[in-house]
Order: C-alpha cells, then structure tokens, then sequence
C-alpha cells in the first residue's frame, strides 16, 4: 500500500523504499498509509450516514462488501453500526490525524526546514514507521473478524470495553484495537523522541529558536504533548488488559449480566475516564498543533507578508500545550464530579479561548490587506481558520459545566469537535499536501482540480456539520442506531438526508484529491527550484532532494523565515539564507548590527566534516 | 553527491552539548515518569473514593530497596572506574550491580508471595492490592530491560570498550538505573505512606 507509488530503481527497491532510513521517504509512507486510512475512515462515515439519513433504505447493494452486516431485510445491523461509529473515530483521530498528519508533515519538514541531513536516529525513525505500520495491520485484520471490531466508542469506556460478554464487538475486537494501539502508541513515542531530539540538536548554523519557522514550533510542541500524554493511555490501557483478562477490578463494580452478579467489586469506570481523558484531551492538540503551524507557514508565504505576532503565536501555543494537560475534566461534567471541580475545569478551559483567538486574530492580521495568493495549499489554509472559528465557538457553549448537561453527548459535541479539530486538522493535511508535493515528489500538483476539490469540500464539510447543531441542541444523542423511532426527533428526517448526500459529495470529492495526487506523481509539471517563492530553506534543496537532503555544505542561516514583502527590498520574499550584509537596502537598524556576526557563523565548525567518516 | 553521502547522516552542528542519544534518553525516561505518574495518580482517585484497610507491607520489599540502593552505589563505582580507565575494576562492580538488580528483581518476587500468603491477590476485588502488584510489576519490566542494557555494557566492557575515552554507553546506563532505582524509592515511599 506504502510503496506501491515508485517503480524506479528496482535494484534497490527494499532499502529504498521498504526498509528506508531517509525521512523523505518515511514521511512518504506515513502520508500513504494516512491516505489509505482516510479512505477506510471515510468510507465507514459514509455507510452509517446512510443508516442515518435514509433509515428506510434496502442497503442490499452493500452486501458484497458488509457481508452478514446487513440484516435479511436489508437493514444495517444495529451491532455493526456500533462497530462503523468506534472504528470511524479510532481511525480518524489516531491513525489518519495524529499518524497521517504528524508523522507525515513532522518527518519530512523538520530535517528541510531546520537544515539537518535527516532525522537524529534514521534506525528509530524507520522502526517507528513500521511500529504504526504493525499496528494498522492489526487493526485491520479486526475490521474483518466475525464478531467485528471495537464497538464501545473510540473512547473504550469500561465496563463496556472491559467484561468481553458485554456485546460481539467487546471480544476479539476489543483485545485486536488494544494489541494495535499498543503498538502505534510504540510508534508515536519512537517519533516523538526523535523529533524532539533532532530539532534540538541537529540544527544548521545560525538556526536559533527565534528563527524557527512556526511549523517546526508546532511540531516539537506537538512531539512533547506526545511524549507526556500517550504513556497515561499506557497506564489506562494496561489496567483495563488486566480487567479483560485477568479478572481485577480496577474499573468494574457491582455488574449484573442477565440477573447475575459478577465477581469483581470494588473498582471504579469513572477511574478509566480520568486516565483516558487525560491523554484524550493533549490528543485534541496533538491533531490540531501542526495542522496550525502548518497554516502559519502557508498564510505567511500566499499572504506575502511577515506572520502576524510570531512571538505571540508560539507563546499561544506554549499556552495551550500547557493548558491541554489541566483541562481533562471537561469531557466529564455528568459523571457526577463536584461542582466545584466542574467549574475549575470550566474555568480552565475557557482560558484556552484566548491562545486560540490569538492565533486566529494573527492569521486574519496577516491575510488583512496581504497580497494574497490563492494557491490551493491557501485556500485550503483559510479554510482551516474558516472551520477554527465556527467549530471554536461552540465549544465556549460546551466548555460551561450548566450548559454541558443538555448538550453531552449529543449531536452538537460532534458538529463541534469535527469543525474544530477534525475537519481543520484535515485542512491544515490537505494544505501540507498540496503547498510541500513539489519538494516531496519534484511536480506540481493541478491546481484547477485542487480548487474544484477546495470548494466541493469546504461546502461540503459546512453542510454536514452546520445542521448536526440544531439536532444536537434538541437533544439527539450520539452513537444511536436510528432516531425515528422517537417521536420528538422526528422531525428531523429531512435535515439527516441532506446531511448525508452533503457527506457523500464531500467524500466523493475527495477522490479528485487522489486522482490529483497519483496523476501529478508521475505526469504533473516540473517543479521549479522554489514554486511559491518561500523564505524557507528546504526550497534551497535541488527540485528532489537525495538522501542527506544538500548536495553541498548544509546553508547557514541568518534570518527569521517571514522576510516577505520587506520594505526596500528588490524581491517580495528573501530565503533565510540570505545574510544581511546583501540586503543592506532593506535592513532594518537592528539588523545592521547583525552583520558582524554573519562571519563568526561562517567560521563556525561544522562537525559534520570534523568527525565525517 | 555521494561523496557528500559517505558523511555521517548525524546532520550539521550540534546545537546542544549534550549527546542526542543521551537526550533521547532523558525524553524516554520522562514517559516513564508520565507512566508511573498515572498509575499512582489512578491509586489517589481510587483511594478517595474507598477506604484502604491497613495492611502489612511485605517485609522482603525493605530489602530489595536496600539492595538497589546499594547497586546504585556499585553502579557509580563502576562509572567512577570507567573515568580511571580501571578496566578490571569496572567489569568487577558492573557484575556485582547486574547481580544485585536479579537479588532485587527476586525480592520482589519474595515480595509477591509474602502478599498471597497474606490473602492480597492480584485480581481481588481489594483494588489497592492489586494496585501493589501493578506498581511492582511494571517497575520489575523496566528493571528487567535496565539489566539487558546492562549486560550489553558488561560485554563491551569485556571487549575492552568501555574507558575514559568512551563514557557515552555507560554513562547512559548509569543514568537509566540511577532513575529506576529513585523511581523505586519513590513507590515505595508511596506505598509505606498509603498503607
């Protein structure tokens, strides 16, 4: 699947594409693999959509893929319907936006962008990718089994996902996702440690923290959340293996099955929420930090103007990095919590606000009276900043612990958190994609297929999250099989219909995406050295860089990465290896002073060279 | 090109002194940190909402923290002959801290028994004893892959390979085993004050 897209080079074909160390190509594999997930995830969207929107439907047609799925009367099984609505959100979350978008966009930018020949470890680097890779297969694999996969909601809250009997998809099921998370929390942790080591220590001359690029902040904030938020899952995870299988009750307590009392006593399932939520909620910004930092860079560059507060945008981030490990409670309200804790965590939480309206305020500062270009890595920029906002307000609605008792668990938590964090952190991908696909494969992509794919999706996405509000504020729960079988949502069979065709076009949209994507591989037109005129310095890498990135000495760096538009200088953009003393025309007083250094930079020993070998 | 690739992939000039496989280590050891954090995180949320009775912690788990306290001061002699280039003395006190994390890794079994035979069992509906079992358990899996890396230090120390010119692989482990051993301090410091 990973690397099915390069028939060149058979020689070396299995170091160099399979088993490879350069994290061009591994960030490849992720970004294939996410892709591929993305598809499953969607496609798994778009049949219970179905269920939801025609609820008379005669779904015959999909017995051939669904098999005993589908019920003699050509209904969904109720059971499987579960089962679509966990795996949908497990493949999501970890494997399409934490994998395919970290892994991807994490790999293959921090190396380029803060001048290094690869990763600090290419080995771990490697074995991370096939950690995730490992952890796909399983999960898979429990797609197909008998019984079905996971159906306790991608949040496994025992006792569900704890007592095997509980329902088919709490058996094998349940042991396959917990084998495959497992693993992929193996993978994220590899990664994790290697991003963070290599951003700091393996940057080029005169690459400082306050010349990083806002990506590459992202990103390590995003390793560090990692590497302090996933060993909890471990923790919650293992407690809940020993519940399944060797008979504690660290989350069970008084349990009737059928009239009869099981034997452990004693635990506690809101323990479980605690331990979860405390890594679920860091997981949100997990999703969303590169998909920001990843506008951050493509609004700078299309708006031709310096980011707007860079210093404020990392501290936003600081700020919410921190704030993402004291706010876990919120998804907790109704578990009968004290008040009086539920309104700290209320508080907390609406103090994440103002970081995020930070950075909002600093992506339209900087697109204000900008010379915009709309490339499609653009449009889909703002769009991203379009869905920040919209899904960003309800969640104040959702952040007040009065106003969560209505609205828990309904369709309103999901029309808010697949704005704010799912569809913007697909953006902030499919940007990434379309903006860095020269440097990853050497072409262009279309950019007329891009547009058409821009706004069939962003209409798209708007249709079907926009009317889940008002089915959510009426009290419709989430996760229910069918609701025309209460009278007081009845109502709403027309809305439930419009929002699946819109999910269907959305997801069918998504297809020029890939015919985009695999066509420009191989047919699109030839890349130039630097196709958006970026500050940045992977553009200074030949049009497909070779495996230690420079063919010659690694370039210095001298600047900070938004000199757009500077005044006095002859070019709207100057790459940050550009030294001051050429840009006397454009330099700021400031700057001036700068010059001096640029020849202790030059002399600085590259220990590369030193210890070469 | 491939001149340039016959260089070390270890990228440009190194911005922080410290080794980046060093720092690696020091992140790894903050997720064990975070691990640890949670479960006995989870045993304060458990705690409050039920009473624990009083129980009689196994005496042997006062000796293992003897021992591995005593393997830490042999494990910094070993280091401390390392720097002397003291190629004998450091095979003698890496051998003696490996032995004395297996004593340790067998009072803590010794410890297990003591608990049954008090009626604690791993899967009783008295969660707080399980929680005991968890904490050790999980602890004995890092002591037990602090030992592989221990014995693969003990063979290049018998390779000659460990001296005052090539401290890194050593020093790492110093530090991994100095951690597991205050991450065992402070369980059961944790534990003496719970019970």
């Amino acid at each position: 699947m990973d690397h099915s897209h390069d028939h060149e080079h058979k020689e070396t074909f299995i170091t160099k594409y399979v088993f490879s160390q350069d994290h061009k190509t591994i960030a490849k594999q992720y970004l294939i693999t996410g892709i591929f997930w993305a598809l499953i995830g969607g496609a798994m969207s778009i049949i219970f959509r179905l269920q939801l929107g025609f609820p008379d439907m005669n779904l015959e047609f999909l017995r051939p893929i669904l098999g005993g799925w589908i019920t003699p009367t050509g209904k969904l099984d109720p059971e499987f319907y579960l089962a679509l609505v966990t795996m949908h959100g497990t493949i999501m979350v970890f494997f399409v936006l934490t994998a395919g978008l970290s892994g991807t966009f994490s790999n293959f930018l921090i190396p380029l962008q803060i001048g290094a020949r690869d990763m600090a470890s290419g080995f771990l680097n490697m074995l991370s990718y096939w950690f995730f890779f490992l952890s796909s297969v399983v999960m898979f694999i429990s797609i197909f089994i008998p019984t079905g996969p996971a159906s306790g909601g991608w949040v496994i809250y025992p006792p569900l996902s704890a007592l095997p009997q509980a329902m088919s998809g709490s058996g094998l099921g349940m042991t396959l996702w917990l084998v495959a998370m497992v693993f992929f929390i193996v993978s994220i942790l590899l990664g994790g440690v290697n991003y963070i080591t290599t951003i700091i220590n393996l940057r080029t001359r005169g690459m400082s923290f306050s010349k990083l690029p806002l990506t590459i902040w992202s990103f390590f904030l995003t390793a560090i959340i990692g590497l302090l938020s996933f060993p909890v899952l471990v923790a919650a995870a293992l407690l809940l293996i020993f519940d399944r299988t060797f008979g504690t009750s660290f989350y069970l307590s008084e349990i009737f099955i059928n009239g009869e009392a099981l034997p452990q006593m004693g635990g506690s399932p809101i323990l479980f929420q605690h331990l979860f939520w405390f890594l679920g909620h860091p997981e949100v910004y997990i999703v969303l930090l590169p998909a920001l930092g990843i506008t951050s860079e493509i609004i700078a560059t299309n708006s031709r103007k310096p980011i707007f507060g860079y210093k404020a945008m990392i501290i936003s981030m600081l700020g919410i990095t921190v704030l993402s490990f004291i706010v876990w409670a919120h998804h907790m309200f109704v578990t009968g919590m004290n008040p009086f804790l539920g309104s700290i965590f209320m508080l907390l939480t609406l103090i994440i606000a103002i970081p995020s309206a930070v950075k909002v305020f600093n992506y339209l500062t900087t697109l204000w009276k900008g010379n915009i270009v709309f490339t499609p890595a653009m449009m889909f920029s703002i769009g991203l900043v379009s869905f920040f906002i919209s899904g960003g307000l309800t969640g104040i609605f959702l952040g007040n612990s009065a106003i969560d008792i209505q609205l828990h668990d309904t369709y309103f938590v999901v029309a808010h958190f697949h704005l704010v964090m799912g569809s913007a952190s697909f953006f902030g991908m499919l940007a990434g994609v379309y903006h860095w696909f020269p440097k990853m494969f050497g072409r262009m992509m279309d950019s007329k297929l891009g547009y058409i794919h821009f706004w069939l999706t962003f209409a798209g996405v708007y249709l079907v999250f926009f009317p889940l509000h008002y089915i959510g504020i009426a009290g419709f729960p989430r996760r229910y099989y069918s609701f025309t079988n209460f009278d007081a949502f009845n109502m709403f069979t027309d809305l439930n219909s419009l929002v699946s065709i819109a999910a269907i076009v959305t997801f069918c949209a998504q297809f020029i995406f890939l015919f985009n994507f695999f066509y420009s591989m191989f047919r699109g037109k030839k890349a130039p050295a630097n196709p958006w005129r970026s500050n940045t310095i992977e553009w200074t890498t030949p049009r497909v860089p070779g495996h230690g990135n420079w063919p010659g000495e690694i370039p210095i760096v001298y600047r900070w990465p938004y000199d757009y538009s500077k005044p006095g200088a002859a070019e709207d953009f100057i790459l940050q290896t550009v030294p001051f003393s050429e840009t006397k025309e454009s330099n700021l007083p400031h700057e001036n002073e700068l010059i001096a250094e640029e020849e202790e930079l030059k002399n600085m020993k590259v220990e590369e060279e030193s210890h070469g070998h | 090109m491939t001149n340039e690739n016959a260089h070390t992939m270890t990228g440009s000039k190194e911005t922080l002194s410290m080794h980046p496989k060093k720092f690696a280590l020091w992140l790894f050891i903050g997720t064990v940190i975070m691990l640890f954090g949670a479960f006995t995180s989870a045993f304060i949320v458990m705690a409050s909402e039920r009473a624990i009775q009083d129980i009689q912690l196994p005496g042997a788990l006062l000796y293992s923290t003897i021992t591995i306290l005593i393997s830490s001061a042999t494990m910094q002699m070993a280091y401390h002959y390392a720097k002397k280039d003291e190629l004998s003395k450091i095979k003698t006190f890496l051998t003696l801290t490996l032995v004395l994390g297996l004593v340790f890794l067998g009072l803590q079994y010794l410890a297990w028994d003591e608990l049954v035979l008090n009626n604690i069992y791993f899967t009783s509906n008295y969660v707080a004893g399980s929680f005991i079992y968890v904490f050790t358990g999980v602890h004995g899996l890092h002591i037990i892959s602090a030992l592989i890396f221990l014995a693969v230090v003990l063979a290049a120390s018998f390779k000659m390979k460990i001296h005052s010119k090539s401290l890194n692989q050593i020093e790492m482990c110093v530090t991994y085993w100095h951690f597991l051993g205050a991450l065992w301090l402070y369980l059961y410091i944790f534990l003496l004050l719970n019970f």
